[in-house]
């Protein structure tokens, strides 16, 4: 049974409420408002992992998300599981289940310890080292590897969770709940400013909340109670919105913020049922206000890693917030001030404090003072030269440091401790800063990088620690007096504010502290969780990384989850230090995006399923559903694919469909093409520059196949455009292009030819079109409309007709992509399913068949007809397509016509469209098979690539289109397509296969 | 994600808008005249600058409108907007 750590104490944790969980299957309790973290010390458990590399035991080491070592996989259920998540982040609730992640088999026997006595054998840069060569090492390497590498597990099942996006806007966001933050609040509210104040924790008040003591006041109170009370005043300013439990992930340009607030995440599955987890805001802000507070340092020594090693500023808020001890008999390891607030906390709560050992020579700030006073031993100009104690810390050894730092002298002395906390200043937050295009400055006297306030990015200011200003009095009125500057105030209700605080009278900064034994003997960790040391980084430095940059790729420090947050600063100055070169310009390595990291559930919100993406169906597509349709997406189009009947296979259906549409009528639901509705009195000008032939002697009531180019001479698009009026004609574009289209002539329009009088409106949507092609056609469409002149003479091929069916006005065009006679009725959307099942019954003596987009396709392809986007791809002109008879020769200029004769556009080695027929007539090519000549000759030249193939049931054989580099001259030649088994002989054909004469437009 | 002040609908978020590239890049009046390396010069090259650049944007999910836009591309700072055939602001 495990001890109980917890003193008497009840200001933020409710110790009348019992919360029980498990870590690593074992039954535990703690209390409502701790951590997993909290909870674990109160249990004395600090071994919750192992590191990286070396699988050293490691323990928990701060409070918050600069946690390196606590990572704890939540869960498992396959749905929900969670890796990488820090216990000391994670609000305890009932039921919670975690697991240690780093380590394998177990956490107390672990068998990649081993690579810890191997460690001389795995320096910086060991992973490039070892992995590049040989690469068959790798293998044997990765079974291993990926055991013990502790990544955490993902859930291998689709998450059950409700997420949401919130956007958001406000004159003020503060990030940060801290003091400062919250005075920045205050005073953004007061002024009747849209305010929004986000904090990650679910209590305000940042450190200052628990600090109680006669060294800090504010207005003669205790610094907490003041704070309190500002705190519970908050509401009554209905202009300040509060988010608790909500972390800034990204700080974008134009003070444009990514936040994510936990809804669910603290509480027990129970109260979860039918919530949203998580809500990611979208926040625009006209000003931001980082108040983001500042991260303690760890001191860089000989095996500081060990469990039981924690932040000092942890352990105080351990005691003084969780009332958890970490420990029995405690000491602390210091080069500033900091460790003694850590030190009276600790005293007041009757836990013992052994020794402080302080870098320092001396100190007489009112804190030290005061613990000298209590009389607890002062080891000042000393240092830690190693700790004892595998997967607890039990002792340390500690010597006097030599007047310059370097090195250590006089005897060692041994002190037993259960925990040693550990402050070596504190590093501002500044990732946001950066993150949104912030320069930084250093600041030699403290060795921090602040921000540049000349040189932000946008409407924002940084207060309090993460600019800074670590003392009480300066951080209150510098905030004070920034705010009042960035947010235009004259009087605050804070101008007079009275703040007693102790201040700090000495600082020794050392990056690596030095052992009595050489650096190559000794641990010093940096990073904890990557395992990168000291000497690591020397070791980079020596091999010839210079950059800041390099070497962390290099030694991998900072590259964990927890990016640096510990290890960037000591890395820096270790670098500066042996190269003799000023921090200040060496610069930092670059803070990106997410500062605290997103779920994926978070970044897509509902965006899920059937709402990953738009989805467009046709006004006749519920038809489809009842009548078996199988569908195909094109673009976020809902197409019918293909109608089986009776347990048919696609290959049987599509055959069957094409065959009766060539026989008695086929139905095709043709709505998806684009529709671009054409007028004004240059209609007839413009089409003739954006299509390659000539439409000014269009007669009225005729319709015309156009092809449109891009400048570079490429086919991008094609269509038939009618015209209805002398100044107006109807565009459709391929269903793919239709958005497009219409975006470019807008473009041509407004920004090469204001010139023109002419008006696009897109009408896709508003017009279904229905297309009935085949011999019987005639019969339906008379049916239908019956008192509607069908002869050729009247209503001839390529023409059109207004007509109406039951009173509803509609469009016929007499046009064909399938080579048959055929008819496209165009009508308002939602009469289409109506006429639709109209048609459908007006062709049932004449066996009407409805078909989808594959026996379109089949039926195009017997006709050598080709489709934009599949037979071409941005590469192939009028001429490669054989299409010369399109461009209109006479045409000063079109859009691009100057490239059909450039250079490389009137080579005779381009690739050609050409068909193709299989020696064995049952054999289908692959749609992207490769044809080549010579399949001996090696290396094996390339000549084109098949681009359509099917079978055609009109004539009972194998038929494809390809491009074939000079296609237009090898008619009848014989090439190979070589497959994975077999090598297929074809014969290069013209692209028509069926009704060469085009007498059946007319049958 | 910047803000873009649409000359016809007012300040929108970037999502709205679609870039076109370089702006102040007339179509040649009569293509057929110019020599193969004078109309590649039209077709082809655009100076991607790092600092002040011209720009086209459409505002494609609002008024359809295409305009001008000055842009530092080192910190997508807006320096101005301005409608299609006005004159661009001093360079
Ligand atoms: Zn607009």
């Amino acid at each position: 049974m495990s001890k109980n750590l917890r003193i008497n104490k009840n200001n933020f944790i409710d110790q009348t409420i019992r919360i029980s969980f498990k870590f690593n299957g074992q039954k535990l309790f703690g209390f409502k408002g701790d951590t997993l973290a909290s909870a674990l010390l109160a249990n004395d458990i600090h071994l919750v992992g192992r590191s990286f590399k070396y699988h050293r035991p490691r323990g928990i080491m701060t409070c918050g998300s600069e946690e390196p070592n606590a990572i704890v996989q939540i869960g498992n259920d396959p749905s929900s599981t969670e890796p990488n998540v820090r216990a000391t982040e994670i609000e305890l609730y009932e039921g919670l289940e975690a697991y240690s992640q780093n380590c394998w088999p177990s956490v107390n026997f672990d068998i990649g310890g081993i690579n810890n006595f191997l460690s001389p054998l795995l320096p910086a840069g060991f992973y490039y080292k070892t992995f590049m060569w040989p690469a068959s090492f790798w293998e044997k390497y990765e079974f291993f590897i990926r055991h013990s590498a502790g990544l955490g597990k993902s859930p291998t099942k689709p998450d059950t969770d409700l997420y949401d996006h919130q956007y958001a806007h406000c004159d003020v966001l503060i990030i940060g709940g801290g003091i400062s933050g919250i005075l920045s609040a205050k005073l953004a509210a007061e002024k009747g400013l849209n305010t929004i104040l986000i904090d990650d924790k679910n209590c305000l008040g940042g450190s200052t909340i628990y600090q109680e003591d006669d060294c800090f006041k504010i207005n003669n109170d205790y610094s907490n109670k003041w704070l309190k009370k500002e705190i519970d005043n908050f509401k009554n300013y209905p202009n300040l919105l509060i988010k608790k439990r909500t972390s800034l992930a990204a700080f974008h340009g134009y003070n444009y913020l990514l936040a994510k607030e936990n809804l669910t995440d603290h509480l027990g599955a129970n109260e979860r049922k039918n919530k949203i987890r998580q809500r990611l805001w979208k926040i625009r802000a006209k000003k931001v206000v980082i108040a983001t507070g500042s991260i303690e340092r760890p001191l860089i020594f000989n095996n500081n890693d060990r469990p039981g090693i924690l932040l000092s500023s942890s352990i105080k808020k351990y005691i003084d917030f969780f009332g958890v001890k970490n420990g029995n008999e405690i000491s602390l390891f210091t080069n500033n001030d900091s460790a003694y607030e850590t030190a009276i906390s600790l005293n007041k709560s009757g836990v013992k404090v052994n020794t402080i050992i302080d870098i320092r020579e001396n100190s007489t700030s009112s804190l030290v003072k005061k613990i000298q006073k209590i009389g607890i031993n002062i080891l000042w100009g000393h240092t830690i030269v190693n700790t004892n104690g595998y997967k607890r810390i039990k002792s340390i050894n500690v010597q006097k440091l030599s007047a310059n730092g370097e090195s250590v002298v006089g005897k060692r002395i041994k002190i037993n401790c259960d925990c040693l906390g550990m402050s070596g200043g504190w590093t501002p937050m500044v990732h946001l800063f950066t993150q949104s295009g912030g320069k930084l400055k250093f600041k030699d006297k403290d060795y921090i990088f602040i921000p540049d306030m000349n040189k932000s990015p946008s409407d924002q200011i940084s207060v309090g620690s993460c600019n800074g200003n670590f003392e009480l009095d300066d951080l209150i009125s510098n905030t004070i007096k920034n705010i009042k500057i960035f947010l235009d105030l004259d009087k605050t209700i804070y101008d007079n504010l009275n703040v007693v605080c102790s201040k700090e009278s000495e600082k020794r900064n050392i990056w690596l502290l030095p052992s009595d034994k050489p650096l190559s003997k000794t641990k010093p960790f940096l990073d904890f969780q990557n395992d990168s040391t000291a000497k690591d980084v020397k070791l980079a430095l020596r091999e010839g990384f210079k950059s800041i940059e390099h070497v962390k790729r290099y030694t991998t420090t900072g590259m964990g989850t927890d990016q640096g947050k510990l290890s960037n600063m000591h890395a820096l100055g270790i670098i500066a230090d042996t190269t003799g070169t000023n921090m200040g310009d060496l610069g930092t390595t670059t803070f990106r995006p997410p500062f605290t990291p997103l779920t994926f559930g978070s970044i897509v919100g509902r965006n899920v399923g059937e709402f990953f993406d738009h989805t467009r169906k046709t006004a006749i597509h519920d038809w489809h559903v009842e009548n078996n349709a199988k569908f195909e997406n094109v673009g976020q189009w809902k197409r019918a694919w293909y109608f089986p009947k009776n347990n048919e296979t696609m290959f049987q259906a599509v055959q069957r469909e094409s065959k009766a549409a060539r026989d008695g009528a086929g139905i095709l639901d043709a709505s998806t093409l684009g529709k671009i509705d054409i007028q004004g009195t240059d209609a007839s000008e413009f089409l003739n520059r954006v299509y390659t032939n000539a439409w000014s002697k269009l007669a009225i009531g005729k319709c015309r196949y156009g092809l449109m180019l891009n400048e570079d001479g490429m086919v991008y698009d094609d269509g038939v455009t009618t015209r209805l009026g002398e100044n107006h004609y109807i565009m459709t574009t391929t269903t793919g292009g239709a958005a497009n289209v219409l975006s470019k002539l807008e473009d041509y329009l407004q920004t090469e030819w204001p010139e023109l009088d002419v008006y696009l409106t897109t009408v896709t949507d508003q017009y279904s079109t229905i297309s009935i092609c085949g011999p019987r056609s005639k019969n339906i469409v008379k049916k239908i409309i019956p008192d509607l002149d069908l002869s050729d003479v009247n209503f001839p091929h390529m023409s059109f007709k207004n007509s109406k069916i039951d009173n509803v006005n509609c469009r016929i065009m007499r046009i064909s992509f399938t080579g048959e006679h055929s008819y496209e009725i165009n009508i308002q959307s939602n009469y289409a399913k109506d006429v639709w099942i109209k048609c459908m019954e007006a062709g049932k003596e004449f066996n009407i068949t409805p078909y989808g987009t594959e026996t379109m396709h089949l039926l195009r392809a017997e006709k050598g007809f080709i489709i934009t986007g599949q037979d071409t791809d941005g590469t192939l002109t009028p001429s490669d397509l054989q299409m010369d008879w399109i461009i209109g020769k006479k045409k000063y200029d079109f859009i691009g016509k100057r490239s059909l004769y450039r250079s490389d556009t009137i080579r005779e080695d381009r690739k050609q469209l050409v068909g193709l027929l299989t020696e064995d007539p049952l054999e289908v090519l692959e749609e992207g098979a490769q044809l080549v000549e010579d399949i001996n000759k090696k290396p094996v030249e390339m000549l084109g690539h098949v681009t359509s193939s099917y079978f055609s049931p009109n004539l009972k054989k194998s038929i494809a289109l390809a491009v074939v580099r000079s296609g237009k001259k090898l008619k009848g030649k014989r090439l190979i397509v070589p497959m994975e088994n077999k090598n297929i002989n074809v014969t290069i054909t013209d692209t028509v296969f069926y009704d060469k004469e085009n007498k059946r437009l007319n049958a | 994600m910047f803000i873009i002040n649409c000359p016809y609908c007012g300040e929108r978020d970037q999502s709205e808008f679609s870039c076109g590239g370089e702006a102040h890049i007339e179509r040649p009046k009569q293509p057929t005249e110019l020599s193969d390396d004078q109309w590649a010069e039209y077709l082809f090259m655009r100076k991607n600058i790092k600092g002040i650049q011209f720009e086209r944007w459409n505002h494609a999910h609002g008024c359809r409108k295409w305009f001008n836009v000055v842009r530092d591309t080192s910190n997508d700072k807006i320096h101005a907007v301005y409608k299609m055939g006005e004159r661009p602001p001093l360079k």
